[in-house]
């Protein structure tokens, strides 16, 4: 097709040719790649995918700090480009439960630092004179969303990129790759019908088509193609005064899942409120066989028929133009994923292949560039973590539940979703030993990584009224706040607290680390000191160069080569591609166990006693220290366990064969029965017993754009031992904090409407003047995490302050569902609020 | 083996000859044709280099203009007259009309745009399908079979022994209801202010062209060819064009003879308004384009300056 | 004025068709159906004659019951009623449904049947004929233009240079070709409501006759690779380009 040869070898070859694809082709110049090929099988401007049938537009607000960070990032990038028009966008309630929500965002709109305000229906109506005023509760307006155009954002890059490497950038569009070379676990070349290209790396940039191109390498991207209808109407005479693409704000109609948006004489009537329908990739027609592009099958009419009655009543006097006809209707097909975010990183079972797939338009740009950092230095600016494709590793990937979470993920695009809403299909996936007498105590189960764990157990119910006294005004009375919550979780910490508890299986990773040079290794990655005694456990920050968090774990030394890593469940594949990652050549083997091994907690003032009376050690203060760990045998069951603890109180972590782990369960239940022993859900070790603690969260508290010394997290000091982010923290120790994390605690919990109201956690903090504090680095601050410490009688937040805030007693505000609420600065710093000297861990 | 003539002041169409082509591969020279009008018998002369035996000319009043109906009972008469194996016309409007009239009459079925027959009992036959997209093998089994030659698929090509062609007249006895649709007039095409889904020749010009300015070149252009100019949605986004002079999806279909793309670089969005052109010529600096792909012709090079030259060319032509 | 529309349901394709594996029809799959392009502008011309003549229009197609969704989108367009000629979807002779058409518009009253001038699947160009023979009507093929004055019709249809002009007594038959109107784009009320309208459905009866014409199997072929041909480079491609205006697409 072309006279044009392809190199021989390059440095990296993207393969897509989409709006991530040029924008990740122009980073990595921009970022000092010199060798770098960028192929399409489609021809461009537009090759066919996504990009070529977006309806284009950009609301930066979301509930999600990472892609509303992305998208603010975008828009500056499109603008810079000239392809971006700031129309503004209005999100128009039709009813009270979504005003409230529209409430919410502009909370996140506060928090992530996005121009943002409620819009009374009036107000709407001067904004957008064509929509039907009755119908309209209210709005909520982002007057910084707008319009881009990716087709030329894409070419300017695509220039651009070639410019910044003096024709080291080769664009060859019309190139089908047929297959990826790994040798040795590594990417070694990619073939294509135009010759094959040997590659350090390989981006996967390839849009719904992702999934094939991995697989050809032998790894998988969790996507499918999902449909997105999208019609447009004109020629409407109301737009033949307005010069140019847009002039009036795009509207989001949210309690039907619409859009409706000015593009040049036509209105953009798009929906996510028909039923989901997903495509197999295999199904999707070639370019030309396709009649308009691949990825723009015919509308399903049905489907549409509630929508265009939706949009009807919502613009009936631009719709009922008589001038004016549906002129496109499409069936667009985008990438859904899982959960709704992007899939970027390194897949970690071959060694220098990237994903960068199921990307929007509107944070196309600014994943480019981060993921561009990512790959060049190690760490991005804008922190990627809620978009890490290993998120998925070894429980995500399947087809089936790729296409159950695609399905129910659809529906919650333009929902009202709860921050703590669970997933409900691919249910039960992954079942500890526990599950089962978990189940018949009537256990409510939230998912981590597939992972099924007890939030609350519904047998415990009794403690909320045996601690009735110590619970009043922390109960939530309003149904938004204690969605997915229940006041047990409030009684079972108190009983932890008191007497003794059992809690798991925390679903985390765990992976052993052995070989000749394993100490070498551990150094280089931990903060804290790895060259301890055997039988010592290490809680140590995981950073980046950039002395931001990667992660933060704790990892025992079994033996003189042989550590033991843990880590969130959540965290735990990109933690593992992390840990591979910086293997390199050493004689380090990674052996992953979590699914291997359960976890039981054992905590309270009781738990020596139930121990004890099982095991065959000793487990005395004096022959099982704190922060150690041994084998020990319990009942019948050989183990493992640490002794320490999440929620401040003496006790174990006793890992076991996953085959034995009921039995463990048993001996256990059965020891401590004359103790009342009861089993406490991740309600308890992962809100109310952390907070209390001023323990620190991965993703939360902890993440890329904050560093050790703010996060209060350096006790470790800085060893001598070279380790990643060593210069980043060691300067981060001696200069002053531009934020410090604080705990909070709220004074009062009163609403305008009288109501008592208990914040859920990504709230802004706003001075006494209401206005939101930032601090020198640019950062709004907001609430980290949230929940209740009952042991101290107060709803507690975590949150990043700066220096001339960050004072124990000082008083701020907190914004919450449009009112504002007094809080206090209890703690600066990770000081526990409850047992501050932490005896109880050590009794 | 019955062959239908088309001719312009007894000169056979090129399309006819093609025909005739395919009609040598089904039966031995010489051939028969019928022709229709005042001046047919003229073909006479060419046909002779073509194999033919004998010209039927219809005459009688009426039959100097096109009347498809007389024009296919006439057919018919001759063919129970000669009880040819096959007629054949050529592949053109009044080719598949006539031919159609004809089935209709004899209730035959119709081979229409044949590209190859195997001569037998039964025919064997190829012929096109979706404008040549796609080739259907049929067989056709008829008395008298009936077939149009698609347009261009076989060569014009000298029979290897001429012929004197006889002239025949043939009168036949057509009633004058057959008569009742006919030419009345021809008029010629008025094309200015033809709209962008009627011209025949429509000058695109996209984000190329750069500006508002841009466009004079390229109505000059237009006017030149008696075309309309449009544009693609990137111009119009810009606002450097009224939103009617859009072509592609949201915009004017268009179905001209030629369309001649300036600096459009051939988003999908685009092209599916220009897939009724019967040719494109594609004016861009970049031969990966996109739109290279999808035309026929091509000018690699800046639409500034290759129009300007083009509008120059076209004034000395003229 | 009474006016009938006749459409047929075809595969919506791009530039490479896909066949079964039996070689025996297009592979659709996922992409969906249409109509052939000239039958859209039989129904904008339906529309449009009843828009300034008043009467009534009607749409009416041959083919499986999937074939509504075609007759849905004439009655967005503006046409009045839909009727359904329904078959198992098998492929129906030319002869086969000029036959059952003429059997179902006979004695409806109809003063003007507009075809499209061929279908894109078949491509035949004989069903609007056969029909108008059948019901002794007189009929002009390939229209691109046409108006109409009292009883009478003129049709218009392009040659070089020029168009011929043809002069109908109602009741006609034409059949109309791409470029004698635009088609108009369907309200999203009235797809909206076409969706909801009821459609007439008939079952036809299937008469051939004499002889046979049979399918044996489709075939694509080869795939056009070529690219565009590349005039030259730069205003000296100008000669090159004046001369392919003039020979090769006749404009100059």
């Amino acid at each position: 097709m072309s006279s044009r040869e392809l190199p021989d070898a390059v440095e990296t070859v993207i393969v897509g040719a989409g709006v991530v694809g040029n924008s990740l082709a122009y980073h990595l110049a921009d970022q000092g790649r010199e060798e770098i090929l960028l192929i399409d099988k489609g021809p461009l401007p537009d090759p066919g995918g996504s990009t070529g049938h977006a309806s284009n537009f950009l609301m930066p607000v979301e509930h999600s700090k990472e892609m509303t960070h992305l998208t603010r990032r975008s828009i500056e990038q499109y603008d810079e480009m000239d392809t971006f028009t700031e129309s503004g966008g209005i999100e128009v309630a039709r009813t009270e439960e979504r005003m409230e929500e529209l409430k919410r965002r502009v909370q996140s709109a506060k928090a992530w630092g996005e121009k943002g305000r409620l819009l009374e229906t009036e107000e709407v109506m001067e904004l957008v004179p064509y929509l039907n005023e009755e119908l309209i509760v209210g709005g909520f307006y982002s007057e910084g969303a707008g319009t881009c155009d990716p087709l030329r954002a894409g070419e300017i890059m695509r220039e651009r990129g070639k410019e910044l490497t003096g024709g080291g950038l080769v664009v060859s569009p019309n190139t089908e790759v047929l297959d990826v070379h790994v040798e040795n676990g590594a990417v070694s070349a990619v073939e294509t019908d135009r010759g094959t290209v040997a590659a350090d790396e390989v981006v996967i940039a390839a849009g719904l088509w992702s999934p094939k191109i991995a697989e050809m390498a032998g790894v998988e991207i969790p996507l499918t193609p999902a449909v997105h209808q999208m019609i447009s109407v004109g020629p409407i005479s109301f737009f033949e005064d307005y010069e140019g693409e847009i002039s009036f704000p795009v509207v989001r109609d949210m309690d039907t899942q619409m859009y409706e948006r000015q593009h040049g004489n036509d209105l953009e009537v798009g929906s996510y409120q028909h039923r989901p329908i997903l495509w197999d990739v295999e199904d999707v027609p070639s370019i030309d066989e396709a009649p308009l592009s691949p990825t723009q099958p015919p509308l399903t009419e049905d489907a549409f028929e509630q929508s265009m009655a939706d949009a009807l009543e919502m613009v009936p006097d631009l719709l009922d133009d008589p001038s004016a006809g549906v002129r496109h209707e499409i069936d667009g097909l985008l990438s859904q994923t899982p959960d709704g975010a992007p899939l970027l990183g390194p897949l970690q079972d071959v060694e220098g292949l990237w994903s960068a797939a199921a990307v929007w338009i509107k944070e196309a740009p600014a994943i480019g560039e981060a993921l561009a950092q990512w790959m060049t230095r190690g760490w991005s600016d804008i922190d990627l973590h809620g978009s890490d494709v290993n998120r998925f590793y070894e429980y995500g990937n399947s087809e089936a539940f790729v296409k159950n979470r695609a399905d129910e993920g659809f529906r919650k695009i333009y929902g009202i979703v709860h921050p703590a809403e669970q997933w409900q299909t691919s249910r039960p996936m992954r079942t500890s030993p526990f599950y089962n007498r978990q189940q018949e105590l009537d256990a409510r189960f939230f998912e981590a990584a597939g992972w099924e764990r007890p939030q609350w157990f519904n047998s415990n119910e009794d403690l909320v009224r045996k601690y009735n006294d110590e619970l009043a005004g922390l109960l939530r009375g309003n149904e938004w706040d204690s969605r997915w919550w229940s006041p047990t979780i409030l009684g079972e910490h108190l009983h932890m607290r008191d007497h003794v508890a059992m809690v798991g299986d925390m679903g985390f990773g765990k992976f052993d680390l052995v070989g000749s040079d394993v100490v070498e290794f551990m150094e280089k990655m931990a903060v804290g000191r790895a060259d301890v005694d055997v039988g010592k456990t290490v809680y140590t920050p995981i950073l980046a160069e950039n002395g931001g968090f990667v992660s933060d774990l704790t990892f025992a030394r079994l033996g003189p080569e042989h550590y033991r890593v843990i880590t969130g469940g959540a965290v735990a594949g990109s933690d593992r591609a992390w840990f591979k990652d910086h293997i390199g050549d050493a004689d380090v083997t990674l052996i992953d166990k979590s699914e291997s091994l359960c976890t039981l907690g054992v905590w309270g003032p009781d738990a020596r006693n139930v121990v004890d009376s099982v095991t065959e050690e000793d487990m005395s203060h004096e022959a099982f220290p704190p922060y150690t760990a041994q084998e020990i045998t319990v009942g019948e069951v050989d183990a493992w366990a640490m002794r320490l603890s999440y929620v401040g109180e003496l006790g174990w972590e006793i890992y076991a064969p996953a085959a034995k782990g009921q039995r463990l369960w048993d001996v256990i239940a059965e020891a401590g029965e004359e103790y009342d022993i009861r089993p406490v859900g991740m309600g308890v070790y992962g809100t109310t017993g952390r907070l209390e603690k001023g323990y620190r969260l991965y993703g939360h508290e902890l993440e890329l754009e904050y560093d050790p010394s703010e996060a209060g997290l350096t006790f470790h000091g800085v060893k001598d031992a070279d380790f990643i982010g060593k210069e980043a923290y060691a300067e981060a120790i001696d200069t002053e904090d531009a934020a410090t994390l604080c705990t909070l605690s709220v004074d009062d919990h009163t609403s305008s409407a009288g109501e008592r109201r208990f914040m859920l956690g990504n709230e802004p903090i706003l001075d006494s003047d209401g206005e939101v504090i930032v601090d020198d680095h640019g950062r709004e601050s907001y609430v980290t995490s949230a929940g209740t410490g009952p042991s101290v009688g107060k709803h507690l937040l975590m949150a990043y302050l700066p220096p001339e805030h960050a004072e124990e007693g000082n008083g701020l505000q907190v914004e919450y569902m449009g009112d504002r609420y007094p809080v206090t600065v209890e703690v600066v710093g990770s000081r526990p609020l409850f047992d501050p000297e932490n005896e109880r861990i050590r009794s | 083996m019955l062959t239908i003539v088309e001719q312009e002041q007894g000169e056979p169409h090129e399309t006819s000859l093609e025909t005739l082509t395919l009609a040598r591969e089904l039966a031995d020279a010489p051939l028969e044709v019928v022709v229709f009008g005042d001046e047919g018998a003229g073909v006479a002369d060419t046909l002779g280099a073509y194999g033919v035996g004998t010209v039927h000319h219809v005459v009688g009043d009426g039959f100097d203009t096109y009347a498809p109906e007389a024009r296919a009972e006439s057919v018919v008469e001759l063919i129970e007259e000669l009880d040819p194996e096959a007629v054949l016309a050529p592949g053109t409007d009044r080719g598949h009309e006539t031919l159609a009239h004809v089935g209709a009459d004899l209730d035959l079925p119709v081979a229409a745009n044949c590209i190859a027959v195997e001569p037998g009992e039964v025919y064997e036959l190829s012929r096109h399908r979706w404008g040549g997209s796609l080739t259907e093998h049929a067989r056709l089994d008829a008395e008298t079979k009936l077939l149009t030659a698609a347009e261009h698929e076989f060569p014009i090509e000298e029979a290897t022994e001429p012929t004197e062609p006889a002239v025949v007249e043939f009168e036949p006895a057509v009633d004058d209801e057959r008569f009742r649709v006919k030419v009345e007039r021809f008029e010629e095409s008025d094309l200015e202010g033809v709209p962008l889904g009627e011209a025949r020749v429509v000058v695109g010009g996209g984000r190329g062209v750069g500006g508002p300015d841009g466009y004079d070149q390229l109505e000059e252009l237009a006017d030149a060819l008696g075309g309309t100019v449009g544009a693609s949605r990137a111009a119009i986004n810009e606002g450097w064009r009224p939103h009617d002079d859009q072509i592609g999806l949201t915009g004017a279909e268009i179905s001209a003879d030629i369309y001649i793309a300036c600096g459009i670089s051939g988003a999908v969005q685009h092209m599916v308004g220009t897939k009724g052109a019967d040719a494109i010529l594609a004016i861009n600096t970049d031969p990966e384009a996109a739109i290279i792909q999808k035309a026929e012709y091509a000018v690699i090079g800046d639409l500034h300056e290759v129009v300007p030259a083009l509008n120059e060319a076209i004034e000395a032509e003229s | 004025m009474n006016v009938l529309a006749c459409i047929k349901r075809v595969p919506e394709t791009g530039s490479k068709i896909v066949l079964t594996e039996d070689n025996q029809r297009i592979d659709a799959g996922n992409l969906g159906f249409t109509m052939s392009p000239h039958e859209e502008c039989a129904i904008e011309e339906a529309v449009g004659l009843v828009e300034d003549h008043g009467g009534s229009s009607t749409v009416l197609t041959l083919g499986p019951e999937e074939a509504t969704e075609q007759l849905r989108t004439g009655l967005a367009m503006g046409i009045d009623e839909g009727v359904l000629l329904e078959t198992d979807g098998s492929e129906w002779s030319p002869r086969e449904t000029a036959s059952a058409i003429a059997d179902a518009v006979d004695g409806e009253g109809f003063d003007l049947l507009i075809f499209g001038n061929e279908s894109s699947d078949m491509a035949n160009y004989q069903v609007g004929v056969r029909v108008a023979r059948t019901l002794d009507r007189p009929c002009v093929a390939g229209v691109k233009s046409l108006e109409i004055d009292g009883d009478r019709a003129t049709a218009k249809r392009e040659v070089p240079g020029g168009e011929e002009v043809y002069e109908l007594d109602l009741p006609a038959v034409i059949t109309v070709k791409e470029g004698i109107n635009e088609p108009r784009y369907a309200s999203m009320r009235a797809k909206m409501q076409a969706r909801r309208q009821e459609v007439e459905t008939v079952e036809p009866e299937r008469a051939g006759g004499a002889g046979s014409f049979e399918k044996i199997e489709l075939e694509a072929p080869e795939e056009d690779d070529s690219v565009a041909e590349i005039l030259g480079e730069g205003p000296e491609a100008a000669d090159a380009v004046v001369e392919m205006l003039r020979e090769d697409v006749e404009v100059l």
